[in-house]
């Protein structure tokens, strides 16, 4: 069931997973450094391994520090459970993993992140798992795809990378369910402070950590939120939930573990067997961060609101792709998900194209240029050079990511720096 | 009482005050819930007491398996029942016969008249939840599992054991 708390989004940032030490009464989180735990004899040992009793064997598995995170952003998102990994395309990766089988299918929203479009398209194909991309505003485009019976998921991000659009969630969760299947979002770029997606009915949430829940640019990781509402058994598609499972002799996940079962799962059989784990250092981190991640959101998009004005009405500017400004086709969604904020990554056009992007990336000061968003430090990249040169052209544009495509990911420097740092490269460009 | 939604001091309370469990519907087979349950409890300090005719007479973890709640020689305080949302009516019935002070009802079995014939006779009801997780969620454990436990404090955490 999904969890309502009585406390507060800010609360829940600072305190939720997170006690004093029972040993030592800590108050931060410690690093706990280790790769094993003792058992108090062999018979402990064998509950732990019956998955019978709570506790860590192996930090493959789970980690005190590790274990922290995970319930911090499971409350945040007002989820059952989390699994974290070493990464966002990890936890993907697990997610899918436990609900689909060789030969099964998923439909993806076609605005994604390019790592992600390569991974569901290439890689995925090598497990024997199909993704079908639709284009998720389309609705009947959505349904007619949903009723391929090898689909187990539908997927899409909540604010989509590389910026500008947002996923209507409401509807697109009815359309999963009324097709048996559960609907993934991506709430990577948009993050729990502004967007909540099982309160629009999706069943799970992808998280790469990496960005701005951990938020300083410094600390590798992914997370799985389960809402614990999905009903596993209502069908035949999620054998790895509902039909014995040999490596723990014959235990049923969902009978066993109920609203629990794809947390367990992405613990006991996801991260045992593919092995993706968190380290415990990231988890740190991850925690530090996630501690004021109500606070620099607002900032972060405060920030991008003042310089997407300024960019905006700039003559070196072809166009603007920002879900918060009026007039924007994704505003109302903006105001119905986001709480009518819109992130701090969106991407615009400098007049020029492909080689007036690539001089403006390059002339900046502050800006730093490279692959990554939800940082402290402002960010500039040319993703059809980088993040999504994977891609064709065709595929490029369908993401939002042409040639003439700039990303950015404001940070929480001051506007006018950031400002007077774009004014003096568009000079050069 | 709210069957929807049970506050943690109400579920701490059921807890705190139970010693001995009857688990009606306990299973010899290791790798079923209802052992897995039986096996954590038992743990945690509680005595639990198997109830099912199918193997009375037999022993589950050390406990000799009763036919039913009427046979069983000692005073319980929980009626844990794992068993499907219509046969807990009568269970329940016997619960509130042999003078149980909770009936507890497994993930998924929930029976709302037999609740409320429950409540009447001044017992403690809890439906469709699980011990094993409750009482892991109320004291830490459960975070563990990177299961959201709702439970926030500044205290350090010590569980019974």
């Amino acid at each position: 069931m999904t969890q309502e708390s009585p406390y507060g989004f800010e609360t829940l940032a600072i305190h939720a997973g997170a006690a004093p030490d029972p040993a030592t009464g800590a108050r931060s989180t410690p690093i706990y450094q280790t790769t094993a735990y003792v058992f108090d004899d062999a018979d402990h040992a064998a509950s732990l391994f019956n998955l019978q009793d709570y506790g860590y064997i192996y930090s493959r598995l789970g980690n005190p520090t590790v274990s922290v995170l995970e319930e911090r952003v499971a409350a945040l998102e007002g989820g059952r459970g989390a699994t974290a990994t070493a990464s966002g395309h990890a936890a993907q990766m697990l997610a899918m993993f436990t609900l689909m089988e060789p030969g099964a299918s998923f439909v993806a929203a076609n605005k994604l992140y390019g790592g992600s479009v390569t991974q569901f398209m290439r890689t995925f194909q090598k497990f024997g798992w199909d993704c079908e991309m639709v284009n998720v505003d389309d609705f009947a485009a959505v349904e007619a795809a949903l009723k391929k019976p090898t689909v187990k998921a539908l997927f899409c991000e909540s604010l989509a990378n590389p910026g500008g659009v947002i996923s209507d969630l409401e509807p697109l969760a009815e359309l999963a369910h009324a097709a048996g299947v559960p609907l993934i979002v991506d709430n990577t770029m948009a993050s729990p402070a502004l967007c909540r997606p099982f309160e629009w009915g999706a069943d799970i949430v992808i998280h790469s950590t990496t960005k701005f829940i951990s938020g300083h640019g410094n600390a590798m990781g992914g997370m799985v939120v389960d809402s614990g509402n999905f009903n596993w058994a209502q069908n035949d598609k999620f054998p790895s939930l509902t039909q014995p499972e040999p490596a723990y002799h014959g235990l049923n996940f969902f009978e066993t573990f109920g609203d629990l079962a794809m947390t367990v799962h992405g613990h006991a059989v996801g991260l045992r067997d593919l092995g993706p784990t968190m380290a415990p250092m990231n988890a740190f981190l991850a925690i530090t961060g996630s501690e004021t991640l109500p606070l620099r959101m607002e900032r972060h998009c405060q920030n991008a609101a003042e310089i997407v004005q300024f960019l905006n009405t700039h003559p070196k500017v072809a166009w603007v792709s920002y879900a918060g400004l009026e007039g924007n086709k994704y505003k109302p969604l903006a105001d119905k998900y986001l709480g009518g904020k819109a992130g701090s990554v969106f991407t615009f056009g400098v007049k020029g194209g492909y080689e007036a992007g690539l001089k403006l990336v390059e002339s900046c000061e502050l800006f730093s240029h490279l692959a990554n968003l939800g940082d402290t430090r402002s960010l500039i990249l040319h993703p059809a050079s980088t993040t999504h040169r994977q891609l064709t052209e065709e595929q490029q544009i369908s993401a939002g990511a042409g040639p003439d495509v700039l990303r950015i990911s404001i940070g929480l420097e001051t506007a006018k720096d950031l400002i007077a740092d774009l004014e003096q490269a568009m000079a050069g460009a | 009482m709210d069957h929807d939604a049970y506050s943690n001091t109400y579920i701490r309370e059921v807890l705190d005050s139970t010693k001995t469990v009857a688990m009606v519907g306990a299973s010899p087979k290791w790798n079923r819930p209802s052992y897995f349950v039986m096996k954590y409890l038992q743990a945690k300090g509680y005595r639990v007491i198997p109830v099912n005719p199918g193997a009375a007479g037999q022993e589950i973890l050390g406990e000799t398996v009763y036919g039913d709640l009427k046979s069983v020689p000692e005073p319980i305080d929980m009626v844990d029942i794992f068993r499907n949302s219509e046969a807990a009516g009568p269970i329940a019935d016997e619960a509130i016969e042999i003078g149980a002070k909770t009936v507890w009802m497994q993930l998924t079995v929930r029976n709302d008249a037999a609740a409320a014939r429950a409540e009447a006779a001044g017992m403690n009801v809890v439906m469709d939840r699980c011990p094993k997780i409750e009482f892991a969620r109320l004291n830490g454990e459960i975070g563990w599992s990177g299961v959201n436990s709702g439970v926030i404090s500044s205290k350090r955490r010590r569980a019974r054991a």
